[in-house]
C-alpha cells in the first residue's frame, strides 16, 4: 500500500515537473533559444549539421537550429493541445450534462450522435476535416475538437446519470432550484474531478493526434516549427541526418508521458472512488 | 436465447451508425466548405472547370437532394472517381484492404504474445523492480508517436544493420492472390521463399504497430491478474492448500485472459487507426498509404471516400468482435 502511494505521488510529481518545464520552455523560448532568429530562416551554409557545440541538436534541411525550433515548437504544441482540448471540453461537457440530466428523445439523440463519432477512429475523421478546411493551425484545432468532444460528452453523461438521483440533487430540487442551477452548481462540482483527469490525459492524446496530422502534412504549413512535421521532413535525409527526427520525437514522448503521469496522479487525488481494492492496474 | 437477442440488438444498431457516418462525411465534404466544387477541383482549376464539376456532381442542387444522390451512389458501391487517377476510388480501397488487415492482424498477434506474458509477470512481481520497469516501458509505449518509432526502427534495423527491407511489401511479384495476405498466400502455395520475403517486409511495420498495442494489453492483463489474485476464489483455494503454481496456471491466468479478451476490440480499433499513419513510413500499400498519397495530390474525392470506407470497415469490424465476444464470454450465457 505504501509503495503504491509512493509510486502514485511520484507520478504526480514527475508529471508536474515535465509539464512545468514544457510551459517554461514555451514562455521563454526566445531567451532560451541559441538561434532565435534562425527558427524559420534559410541558411544554405549550415544545412544538416550534426549536433555539436554550435548547434546543440544539429540543424535541419533549411539550416535552422533544431534545438531552437523545438523550443518554439513547444508553443505550438501547447497552443494546439490547450485550445483543441479546451474546445472539446466546452462542447462535450454541456452536452453530457444535458443528456444525462434530462430524459427524452433529445438526450437520446445527442448520445447517439456522440456514439457515431466514437465508432470511427478520430484520426480518420480529423484527416477529412483538416483536408477540407486546408492545412493551418486553426483548422487542426477545429478538426481535433470536433472529433474529440464525444469523449467528454460520454464521460459527463455517465457521471451525471449516476449523480442525478443522489440525495443532494433531490434536496436542491425540493428547494426549488432550476435544472440549470442543479446541473451547474450541484452536479458539475461533484464530477469535476473526473473531468479534470480525463482532460489532462486528453491533452496527451491531442498532442499525439496533432503530431500525426502534422506528419501527414495536414498541420501548420512550413516553416512553422511543428514537431510532427519536423519528423516527416527528416525522412528524406536518413540515415545520414539521424539527429533530425530524434529530438522532436523525444520531445513528443516526454510531453505526452508528462500529461499521462499527471493524469494518473490527479486521478488518485481527485477521484478516490476509482482506487479499487487490490486490483489497481493502471 | 438471450445471446441471440444481444447479438441482434447490436446488428440492428449498425445501419443507423453507418447512416450517421455518411451524414458526417457528407457534412464535412458538402456543407462545411463554402464552395465544394472549388475544393474538389483544386487550387489551379479555371472557373469553367469548377462550373463543369458543379454540374457533374450536382453540387448546385438543394442539399437534401444532394444527400439522397450521395446515399444512392454509396448503396450502389460508388464512392466517386479519384480526381488524380480517374479510377473509381472504391476499387483502389478494396484492393488495399487486405494489406492493411494483414498488418493489423499480425500486429495484434504480436501484441498479445508480448503483452499478456509481460502483464502477468508484472502483476506477479507487483511493485518490485521488474514491475516498475515494465510499467515504465508501458508508459513510454503509450506516449510515443508511432510514426517516430517507425522511423527509429527503420533507421536502426534497415539502414544501419541492413537486416530488414526499408519499405514496401515485397520485391518482385506477390504470391498468387487467394486471401490477399502475402504471408498466408505464400504458405498456401507452398512457396517458402516468398513467405520468407513477405515476412521480412512485414516485420518492422508489425513491430511498430504492436508496441503501443502491447502496452495497452499489459495494462489490462496486469489489472486482470491483480483482481483475480485478490478475489475470493483464490483466497479460498490458497486456504485449501492448493500450490500457488497451480492456482496461477489454472485459475488466475484463465480469468485474466478473459479480461484481456474483452479489450481486443478496442486494441484492434487502435491498430487499424495506427496503420493509417504507419503505412506512410514503410510505404506499405494499404489504406493509410492511399490516404497519404491522396493528401499529397489534394485528391479530395479520394480522401472523403477513404474516410467513409475506413469508418465503415471500422464499424463492421467492431460489430463482429462484439458479437464474437458475446458468444465467447461465459458470463453472458
Amino acid at each position: 500500500m505504501r509503495m503504491r502511494r509512493l509510486f502514485r505521488d511520484r507520478a504526480l510529481l514527475i508529471g508536474t515537473v515535465i509539464i512545468s518545464i514544457l510551459v517554461l520552455v514555451a514562455v521563454f523560448a526566445g531567451p532560451l533559444a541559441t538561434f532565435p532568429d534562425h527558427v524559420t530562416g534559410f541558411d544554405p551554409n549550415h544545412r544538416l549539421k550534426a549536433p555539436g557545440w554550435q548547434f546543440l541538436l544539429g540543424t535541419d534541411r533549411m539550416g535552422a537550429d533544431i534545438y531552437s525550433r523545438l523550443l518554439f515548437g513547444a508553443r505550438l504544441t501547447i497552443l494546439i493541445a490547450v485550445t483543441a482540448t479546451g474546445t472539446a471540453v466546452i462542447i462535450g461537457v454541456p452536452i453530457g450534462l444535458i443528456a444525462g440530466y434530462f430524459d427524452g428523445w433529445a438526450s437520446e439523440a445527442l448520445m447517439r450522435v456522440s456514439d457515431i463519432f466514437l465508432a470511427v477512429p478520430q484520426i480518420v475523421l480529423a484527416i477529412a476535416i483538416a483536408q477540407t478546411l486546408g492545412p493551418n493551425i486553426q483548422n487542426v484545432i477545429l478538426a481535433l475538437s470536433v472529433t474529440y468532444w464525444p469523449f467528454w460528452a460520454r464521460l459527463v453523461y455517465a457521471e451525471t446519470r449516476s449523480q442525478r438521483n443522489e440525495v443532494y440533487v433531490e434536496a436542491a430540487k425540493a428547494m426549488g432550484a432550476s435544472p440549470l442551477r442543479i446541473m451547474v452548481m450541484h452536479i458539475l462540482p461533484n464530477i469535476a474531478g473526473s473531468i479534470i483527469v480525463r482532460t489532462t490525459i486528453g491533452m496527451g492524446a491531442t498532442i499525439l493526434a496533432a503530431a500525426s496530422l502534422g506528419f501527414l502534412g495536414l498541420g501548420a504549413p512550413p516553416p512553422a516549427p511543428e514537431w510532427g512535421r519536423m519528423i516527416a521532413e527528416s525522412r528524406e535525409f536518413l540515415p545520414q541526418a539521424w539527429w533530425y527526427a530524434t529530438a522532436p520525437g523525444i520531445a513528443i514522448l516526454m510531453v505526452v508521458m508528462g500529461f499521462n503521469l499527471l493524469g494518473d496522479g490527479l486521478r488518485d487525488v481527485l477521484d478516490p472512488r476509482i482506487r479499487r481494492g487490490g486490483g489497481d492496474g493502471r | 436465447m438471450r445471446i441471440l437477442v444481444l447479438a441482434l440488438r447490436r446488428i440492428a444498431w449498425m445501419p443507423p451508425t453507418l447512416l450517421g457516418l455518411i451524414a458526417i462525411v457528407f457534412t464535412i465534404s458538402r456543407i462545411i466548405p463554402a464552395d465544394p466544387a472549388r475544393v474538389i477541383a483544386g487550387e489551379n482549376a479555371s472557373p469553367a472547370q469548377v462550373e463543369a464539376l458543379r454540374q457533374k456532381f450536382g453540387l448546385d442542387l438543394p442539399l437534401m437532394q444532394q444527400f439522397m444522390r450521395y446515399l444512392r451512389d454509396i448503396v450502389n458501391g460508388d464512392l466517386g472517381i479519384s480526381l488524380y487517377s480517374q479510377r473509381p476510388v472504391v476499387e483502389d480501397l478494396l484492393g488495399r484492404l487486405a494489406a492493411t488487415f494483414e498488418l493489423a492482424i499480425a500486429a495484434m498477434c504480436l501484441a498479445i504474445m508480448i503483452g499478456v506474458p509481460l502483464g502477468v509477470v508484472s502483476a506477479l512481481h507487483r511493485n518490485r523492480w521488474l514491475d516498475q520497469v515494465i510499467r515504465l516501458a508501458t508508459m513510454a509505449g503509450l506516449a510515443m508517436a508511432a510514426f517516430w518509432l517507425a522511423i527509429l526502427l527503420q533507421l536502426f534495423f534497415s539502414m544501419t544493420l541492413g537486416v530488414t527491407p526499408v519499405q514496401g511489401r515485397i520485391d518482385g511479384w506477390g504470391p498468387d492472390q487467394i486471401t490477399g495476405f502475402y504471408t498466408i498466400d505464400a504458405l498456401i502455395n507452398g512457396d517458402g521463399e516468398t513467405f520468407g520475403k513477405a515476412l521480412r517486409y512485414l516485420i518492422l511495420p508489425t513491430a511498430t504497430l504492436a508496441i503501443p498495442a502491447a502496452a495497452t494489453i499489459v495494462r489490462f492483463t496486469r489489472a486482470g491478474v491483480l483482481n483475480a489474485l485478490s478475489s475470493n476464489f483464490v483466497f479460498y483455494q490458497t486456504a485449501m492448500g492448493l500450490p500457488r503454481r497451480t492456482i496461477i496456471w489454472k485459475y488466475i491466468l484463465r480469468s485474466a485472459f478473459i479480461g484481456t479478451l474483452t479489450q481486443i476490440g478496442l486494441v484492434f480499433g487502435n491498430l487499424l487507426a495506427g496503420a493509417v499513419v504507419i503505412e506512410t513510413v514503410f510505404s506499405w500499400p494499404g489504406l493509410g498509404l492511399f490516404a497519404y498519397n491522396s493528401i499529397l495530390q489534394s485528391d479530395y474525392n479520394a480522401i472523403m471516400a477513404f474516410t467513409l470506407f475506413t469508418g465503415s470497415v471500422f464499424i463492421v469490424v467492431n460489430l463482429l468482435i462484439d458479437i464474437a465476444q458475446t458468444l465467447l464470454d461465459p458470463r453472458t450465457r
